[in-house]
């Protein structure tokens, strides 16, 4: 008698398979690949974020103008009236010898259109440098997102694109409404650090100007951080912008108030350097996220490039602020156009309540085929086990994510398996009935019933397929579970029962009584 | 054990009026519930925002409502969740600033209510609630037709009518009770009426099938007589999975608890209707549609001699005797 046939040790491996690698999720051991658990299920806080990607746009023109501003300054070139308005920077120039030299400048900008009308110069972006300023933008906000998220130190945060402007994240085992909210907090920040030089011509009349005026000087109007009653006129072009911090770290005051040191690179460095020899005596405006952290008087020269925000912080506030800062700023906004939080509670009870469904359903299932088909009931049986150990090795082989809607497909996924043995079961009964060997029956069982087996996994394949790809989130998920659940089934319930059948097909054939094995009186 | 005799058959085709009226009935009695009651979107959908809260003790839904009234959420939706402990408010806002959140302002709200925890927020904007419809009308389209294709591919395009046919039949019914019974249609309910597609059309496979075996084994030309054969012969493993499955879901609707109460309800209804139409729904139509066994069998005749045409000049090929 030969015992191992090849799909009876094709079945047996794939067991073994199944059982090694679904122990490490099943026995939550800290060894192995674990099925990865959804929010719904394992609590956390999922978010869906869209980038305002039009501030990247003209944010990008207001750091031309600071570099235009600069390369007059150093050049000495004498230029007039430079304002940003409406996605354009206007600014006129004095002297009409230098116009060789300011073309040559801003033709080494890349992506500008440049509509000059004798002195006038109007300069604006590129349609392709727009579209490309605002991609990037949003692959910025993903890795900045990432990064900053990384450095909070949260256990496995997602943060991924979907589409031409938004961006998941998912942060789960976030546990409290304290975690949640400085999560979210981090993520905002825009960080966007500017120094700028205060108008002290104009300062004086601040409380009385309104931001129109203000425009028209080419100033702006910025509250204070701690105080929104004090007011600060600052130039509206920027000495400096965050993208040339090197470094942010959390440091303490003669008085023991968190500070924030920064540094710059080489670049930045020589901008501060020559702007604060030029400007003693004269105010500087620390500004972060559109407030003015403080505004201290220039003594001196600063050199090497470092400086300081200070301002009332608290010592968590400016660990944030300073992740932030290092991460760099986000060159765009984000709103939020979808969120989901799941508390851990929830998230336990939502497994406890799908786990007690489905192993009470799988019992009443096994119950229901033994006292049906007796011991091809048992056989069948065998086979259902078998299938959802492995769809959960594979699950967390693949790194899937098990969701709600994952559990669904599983419980879809055995009522199909076992499906496919009611319906070989049926067959072999039905020529059992003619009177057929028993050997005949089973051969001409599995024969019969391969086709619409085969039939109704392939549809649902498709199906599966096709909702992976047209799909959102959940769906996927159920998608995924759905087509692994499908070739696990036919692997265990067409394969290994069939296997099964032919290794002990010669102690059927023996037993007088054999109908029996297949419940048939 | 045995539940029906495989030899004997039963007369469904000699039914049909009956059973089609039976559908025709529910089928414009689901489609009068959608148009008039409509479904219960929730805001997956059509965007807003759902809480839920659990207390410690029974939770004063009047305090809760009093609350909310004096706050900006006035109007909010208060109802029970599953237990008397679980409540849900539900607006049609959302938020769209990332830092000031519903949860932080929920978080104070309700702290005069007494001691409790906030086991889950869901916010969707409305442009994603429109995005997400979309998909899901989308995806739900596609795989129907790629069953059409299939099953017209496999058998033949009148029994691929059929199907679709029959799984119409029975998403219309499951969304008419859906609405009758007033559950909320989220994601989750996408899923399961999905996971009742996938099972319907399974079902609808088997007893096809066997129509098809049948034609090809019998000489039997009086379709009403193959197809009430082949649904007799198949209505044992149908009812057995059914059954099986059914005890599966009954437990997830038992046990699972409110959380997947949605889920599991539209898979109930659903695995009942689909059971049926396999059974009594589908086969008509394909005789409706004029399924003809002769010309089945002389086109099926047609193929087999081509293949073997094929496989003799292939043989005479390899053998190298053109």
């Amino acid at each position: 008698m030969k015992i191992f046939n090849f799909k009876l040790t094709i079945f047996l491996i794939s067991i073994i398979f199944g059982v090694v690698f679904s122990f490490p999720s099943l026995m939550q051991t800290d060894y192995g690949k674990k099925v990865n658990l959804g929010l719904d299920l394992q609590g956390g806080l999922h978010m869906l974020l869209g980038v305002n990607t039009e501030e990247a746009v003209a944010s990008k023109l207001k750091s031309i103008a600071t570099a235009i501003k600069y390369f007059s300054d150093d050049e000495e070139l004498l230029i007039d009236g430079l304002t940003v308005n409406d996605n354009s920077i206007y600014f006129s120039i004095l002297d009409s010898d230098e116009i060789a030299k300011m073309d040559k400048m801003l033709k080494e900008i890349k992506g500008l259109d440049i509509a000059k009308e004798d002195l006038e110069y109007k300069v604006s972006l590129s349609s392709e440098e727009i579209v490309k300023t605002k991609e990037y933008s949003v692959v910025q906000a993903v890795e900045t997102i990432r990064n900053r998220l990384d450095q909070f130190g949260l256990s496995e945060p997602t943060v991924i694109r979907q589409g031409d402007s938004d961006i998941v994240v998912q942060l789960p085992g976030i546990k409290t409404a304290q975690d949640e909210k400085a999560a979210r907090d981090l993520i905002s920040k825009a960080a966007k650090l500017e120094l700028m030089a205060v108008d002290e011509d104009r300062m004086d009349r601040v409380y009385q100007m309104t931001s129109k005026e203000a425009t028209a000087f080419g100033d702006v109007i910025l509250e204070d951080t701690n105080d929104s009653n004090k007011k600060y006129l600052v130039k509206e072009i920027p000495i400096l912008d965050g993208s040339q911090i090197v470094d942010a770290q959390v440091a303490f005051s003669q008085s023991n108030q968190p500070i924030i040191n920064f540094t710059l690179n080489s670049a930045g460095a020589r901008i501060f350097g020559d702007f604060t020899a030029k400007s003693v005596g004269k105010r500087l405006a620390i500004v972060l996220d559109g407030k003015v952290y403080s505004a201290p008087n220039i003594n001196e020269r600063i050199g090497g490039g470092s400086g300081q925000i200070s301002g009332g912080f608290t010592v968590q506030e400016a660990g944030n602020v300073a992740i932030a800062l290092r991460s760099g700023a986000l060159l765009a906004s984000v709103n939020l156009l979808e969120k989901r939080s799941v508390g851990p509670s929830l998230g336990a009870d939502s497994i406890k309540a799908s786990m007690i469904a489905l192993v009470s359903g799988t019992i009443l299932i096994f119950l229901f085929m033994i006292f049906y088909y007796r011991r091809a009931g048992i056989i069948a049986n065998i086979a259902l086990l078998a299938n959802v150990f492995i769809l959960l090795a594979v699950i967390a082989l693949f790194g899937a994510t098990l969701t709600l809607p994952g559990m669904a497909g599983i419980i879809l996924t055995l009522g199909m398996a076992i499906d496919a043995n009611v319906i070989i079961n049926e067959r072999i009964r039905e020529v059992l009935r003619t009177g057929a060997s028993v050997h005949k029956a089973i051969e001409d069982g599995y024969s019969n019933a391969i086709r619409a087996i085969m039939d109704g996994n392939i549809t649902t394949f498709l199906v599966a397929i096709v909702l992976y790809a047209y799909g959102s989130g959940a769906i996927k998920g159920f998608a995924v579970t759905i087509s692994i659940g499908i070739l696990t089934s036919m692997l265990t319930s067409i394969l290994g029962t069939h296997g099964i059948y032919q290794a002990i097909m010669s102690k059927i054939a023996k037993d007088k009584n054999n109908k029996k094995w297949f419940g048939v009186a | 054990m045995e539940i029906f005799n495989n030899n004997k058959t039963y007369d469904f085709m000699g039914k049909k009026i009956a059973f089609l009226s039976i559908s025709g009935i529910l089928i414009v009695a689901s489609i009068f519930l959608l148009l008039t009651r409509g479904l219960n979107y929730g805001i997956d959908f059509v965007g807003g925002t759902i809480v839920q809260v659990k207390y410690d003790k029974a939770a004063p839904l009047d305090k809760i409502r009093e609350v909310l009234e004096n706050s900006k959420y006035a109007g909010s939706n208060v109802t029970e969740f599953g237990t008397k402990e679980e409540i849900t408010i539900r607006f049609t806002g959302s938020s769209s600033s990332v830092t000031n959140d519903i949860s932080d302002e929920m978080n104070k709200i309700l702290v005069p209510t007494g001691n409790f925890e906030i086991r889950k927020i869901d916010m969707v904007g409305a442009k994603v609630g429109a995005e997400l419809r979309e998909k899901g009308i989308m995806a739900l389209s596609m795989a129907l037709l790629a069953m059409l294709i299939y099953i017209a591919a496999r058998f033949e395009w009148r029994f691929a009518i059929a199907s679709i046919i029959g799984l119409i039949h029975d998403v219309i019914i499951t969304l008419g009770l859906i609405s009758l019974f007033k559950i909320d249609v989220n994601l989750d309910m996408i899923a399961a009426i999905l996971t009742l597609v996938g099972y319907t059309i399974n079902d609808t496979i088997i007893v096809n099938d066997r129509i098809r075996e049948s034609l090809q084994i019998t000489k039997e030309r009086d379709l009403d007589a193959l197809i009430n054969d082949s649904v007799s012969r198949t209505l044992s493993r149908t009812v057995l999975t059914s059954s099986t499955t059914q005890l599966a879901v009954l437990t997830m609707l038992i046990f699972g608890g409110e959380i997947i109460y949605a889920f599991s309800f539209t898979l109930f209804v659903g695995i009942i209707i689909g059971t049926y139409s396999s059974i009594f729904v589908v086969s008509p139509f394909i005789k409706f549609l004029g399924f003809n066994t002769d010309s089945y069998r002389s086109k099926q005749a047609i193929k087999a001699a081509n293949r073997k045409e094929k496989e003799k000049l292939r043989a005479m090929y390899e053998q190298g005797r053109v």
